[in-house]
């Protein structure tokens, strides 16, 4: 089957077969190598993307129910450059391995787009839903703080 | 495989009377299609059925997400919302997949039970309401014939007083319940429990509802009773989240502190 969606503002057609994730067609269909995956059960939001106007686990969503949907991965997040985020997370050393990275980028740009001065309770809330292994979590949520109330 | 995406009720009625599996926020389906447990070669999604996430005062579409109730619902039930996943599983996952789901440990159970919430339920051939009580049929069991979808969960016209949810978990975010629980206590004292995760279904206890609602300022001794009556009266079992012995004494504690809350 073919399924038609907006992916990071362009018109794409994706081959799929059967109930494939959303995730796997962005990997190995579209050559999207940006969202991650890891657990296939939602648990670390690796794979995190905006579907719609949300953030959602893209291993979680049928590829075939993406048909007429808006989809943002990480690619599409900046067009030029890295994204004030990126930046302060390298700025903070907030990226070790780097696989959990792209799924906070995701979140956390998310975050900032419906609260620019987010508190450091309500980064950590909209992190709950990923997982960095590196333990980084420190580094991460001081690259947040910095940019909270900031120049976003 | 096929699939739907159909605008309006009707259309996905229609799909489900010819065999297609519902598709709400994929939180549930999609992790037993990853891990090889169910292959759909027919699905229906519902997320684009404007119908669905309608919500009017006490009726609260089934395609409404957790998002949406952690911000809008009423307090027991958006403190319910909040623990589900995380905001990644609840911008996606709606309260009609948790009671397609129908798991034991469904965090939004104890709710409908503690008010004696309804299902409506609809087909090719028209709508029911079901009670809650006669909806949850086992563990992962559903009062769900062939060919119907879950169109909204319906509460009372008034909600008690005082309602308030509490959960046990291995930690803060991300975790299925050991146990959870709703306490509701209206003005005159009428006070309900009930609990989920220690049972096949989400389950009520009327000996600790009956004592309870007859006090009508509880002294320390009388939350003492119906804490023992809680932890009496649930039907738990030992699983790889937690033991028999373990949930049996939380549903008791938790219950007891919630109602200490409704009573604050
Ligand atoms: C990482 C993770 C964490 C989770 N944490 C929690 C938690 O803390 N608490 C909790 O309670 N749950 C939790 N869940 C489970 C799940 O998110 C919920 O049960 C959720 O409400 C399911 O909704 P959905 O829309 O995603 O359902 P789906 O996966 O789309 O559907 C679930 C089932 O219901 C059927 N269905 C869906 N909609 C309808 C309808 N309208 N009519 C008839 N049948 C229908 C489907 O066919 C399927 O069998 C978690 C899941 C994940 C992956
Ligand atoms: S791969 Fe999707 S949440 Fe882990
Ligand atoms: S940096 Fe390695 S998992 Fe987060």
């Amino acid at each position: 089957m073919i399924v038609e969606f907006r992916l990071n503002g362009e018109d794409v057609n994706a081959r799929v077969v059967g109930p494939t994730s959303l995730l796997d067609v962005l990997r190995d269909e579209l050559g999207l190598f940006g969202s991650k995956s890891a657990c296939a059960q939602g648990e670390c939001g690796s794979c995190s993307v905006v579907l719609d106007g949300e953030v959602v686990c893209s291993c979680l969503v049928m590829a075939a129910d993406a048909e007429g949907s808006e989809v943002t991965t990480v690619e599409g997040l900046s067009t030029d450059g890295l994204n004030p985020i990126q930046e302060a997370m390298l700025r903070s050393g907030a990226v070790q391995c780097g696989f959990c990275t792209p799924g906070i980028v995701v979140a956390a740009t998310e975050l900032f787009r419906v609260n620019p001065s987010p508190t450091r309770i309500e980064i950590k809330e909209a992190l709950a839903g990923n997982i960095c292994r590196c333990t980084g979590y420190g580094a991460i949520i001081r690259a947040l703080e910095s940019l909270s109330g900031g120049e976003q | 495989m096929q699939a739907f995406h159909p605008k309006t009720l009707d259309e996905a009625l229609a799909a489900a009377a010819d065999g297609a599996t519902p598709l709400a926020g994929g939180t549930d389906l999609m992790v037993e299609v990853n891990f090889g447990k169910r292959r759909p070669e027919m699905v229906v999604g519902l997320r684009r059925i404007a119908e669905l996430r309608e919500w009017e005062r006490s009726r609260i579409g089934s395609g409404v997400t957790w998002r949406r109730v952690e911000r809008d619902g009423p307090r027991a039930y958006a403190q319910a919302a909040r623990t589900v996943g995380s905001p990644q599983i609840r911008n996606a996952a709606t309260i009609g997949g948790n009671l397609g789901t129908a798991s034991p440990a469904g965090d939004g159970h104890p709710f409908l039970a503690a008010v004696d919430a309804s299902i409506e339920i609809a087909s090719t051939s028209g709508r029911r309401l079901v009670p809650w009580y006669e909806f949850f049929t086992g563990p992962k069991q559903n009062a769900l014939q062939p060919g119907e979808l879950i169109t909204a969960v319906v509460l009372p016209e008034r909600l008690p007083e005082r309602h308030e949810f509490g959960k046990v978990g291995v930690r803060n975010a991300m975790v299925i319940s050991t146990v959870c629980c709703v306490v509701t206590r209206d003005t005159e004292g009428s006070t309900t429990v009930a609990l989920g995760s220690v049972g096949p279904t989400p389950i009520r206890v009327p000996a600790a509802e009956e004592m309870i609602s007859a006090e009508p300022s509880p002294s320390d001794s009388a939350l003492g009773e119906f804490a023992r009556l809680v932890s009496e009266g649930v039907r738990p079992i030992t699983d790889h989240r937690s033991t028999e012995e373990y949930r049996r004494h939380a549903a008791g504690v938790l219950a007891r502190r919630l109602l200490e809350r409704c009573l604050a």
